[in-house]
């Protein structure tokens, strides 16, 4: 038997685990069932390593690595949940809740938003920094979406699906640092961008911040699994 | 055994977390074999006694009124406990944060009053700039999350926390729930 692929051996969490050369840690880690949380990412989509709750410990290195972006090294020896990173995950979180309005019981995500999950997952009972409470505003001028900035995280999960998915780049992000935003075109009202109305954004939004007005209350589960395979298609044709 | 002595208190919330506390319906009698309650909205009690075992506070810290109450639980209670969104994050109540009390009472007593347009400011007590979880002016023991916290959620909780039994209150709720 004759074989030219070049397959990696490795441990996380103490399991000893093969993979492809180039595969990040993090799909070695789901391949094996081995959990390791998430919010950025999003299977179909580039990865960005920006909200940092994946990072993981690798013996020998004092360095935390996101495994959305770090790949597989021969003889690696992966750690996905020490004290240390929950404690990270933990405080992650909570500067996320702090940073701005994220008022769940009115949200319409509520219930279905990968940060509220996350928190819950964690054991987040509450945020011990004090809120920042920002004025930020809600566009509300697309005929049939809203983007609520309140709720955003920056995950830039829209930005790299309207660009990479459905090539028209309408989103992206201004400013630096804190006062960062999400804007459509070069900061458009969303209604009158060139937004080709397809949705894809929302569907991959994980918190209230892009929503649907057809929508009510906290009736809006969003289904972004229609990534992987539309990317499967595409690749086949 | 004497029974404990349980306070509920409401500052800045919507007695939700309160009727949520009396959905445990006939379980509430089962309670009271263990606990007795001294001081709550539903209980006559003008002042908060001087020694409480456990304190249920629902609501945020919204005004001088609720700051110089939750200082005086917090200094007569054992146990804290945190109950609903708005006593451990703030909550809809904290909405009014970002825009600040003076357009909120301008909203309400001047531009939408029909008659006596004028901001109170007599007998109900001042508002804070924000309003702030009760956490970030004294020492909480137990936050319990939801919007409000279930019936179930507050048995268990409750039991739990009376019998010594383990609690894993992330497994109960959450955040808005």
């Amino acid at each position: 038997m004759t074989t030219d692929a070049d397959v990696k051996t490795l441990v996380i969490d103490e399991q000893e685990v093969s993979a492809r050369a180039g595969q990040t840690i993090l799909e070695v880690a789901r391949e094996n069932d081995i959990d390791i949380p998430t919010l950025c990412h999003l299977e179909g989509l580039s990865d960005v390593g920006a909200c940092r709750l994946c990072l993981v410990e690798i013996k020998g290195s004092n360095k935390l690595l996101p495994a959305c972006v770090a790949t597989v090294q021969e003889g690696m020896e992966v750690s996905t949940n020490t004290d240390r990173l929950r404690k990270h995950r933990h405080a992650i979180l909570e500067l996320l809740f702090a940073e701005r309005n994220h008022i769940c019981s009115v949200c319409v995500s509520n219930g279905h938003c990968e940060l509220q999950a996350l928190a819950q997952e964690q054991g987040l009972t509450h945020v011990r920094l004090p809120y920042r409470n920002p004025e930020l505003t809600v566009d509300a001028s697309h005929e049939r979406y809203t983007v609520d900035h309140n709720r955003c995280i920056l995950c830039t999960r829209c930005v790299r699906v309207c660009a990479e998915i459905e090539g028209a780049h309408v989103w992206d992000v201004m400013g630096r640092g804190i006062n960062s935003i999400v804007i459509t075109d070069l900061n458009e009202p969303w209604g009158s961008s060139s937004c080709t109305r397809c949705g894809k954004c929302v569907q991959c939004c994980p918190t209230g911040a892009l929503f649907d007005k057809s929508k009510v209350g906290d009736d809006h589960p969003k289904y972004p699994d229609f990534l992987p395979y539309l990317n499967l298609m595409r690749e086949a044709q | 055994m004497s029974k404990l002595k349980l306070a509920t208190v409401w500052l800045d919330g919507c007695s939700g977390c309160h009727m949520s506390f009396l959905d445990m319906d006939e379980r509430l009698i089962e309670l009271a074999e263990l606990v007795d309650v001294v001081y709550s909205p539903i209980v006559d009690t003008k002042e908060f006694p001087a020694e409480v075992d456990i304190a249920l506070v629902e609501g945020a810290v919204a005004s001088v009124d609720d700051e110089k109450k939750i200082k005086k639980i917090r200094a007569h209670s054992k146990m804290l406990i945190a109950i609903g969104d708005c006593a451990v994050a703030g909550n809809v109540p904290s909405m009014r944060n970002p825009i600040g009390p003076e357009a909120i009472l301008n909203r309400a007593y001047i531009e939408n009053a029909t008659a006596q347009q004028q901001i109170p400011c007599v007998v109900v007590p001042k508002l804070l700039r924000v309003v702030r979880p009760i956490h970030e002016f004294v020492n909480v023991d137990v936050f319990l999350p939801g919007c409000p916290p279930s019936a179930d959620t507050f048995h268990t909780a409750l039991t739990a926390l009376l019998t010594g039994a383990p609690l894993d209150i992330p497994a109960l709720t959450r955040f808005g729930a």
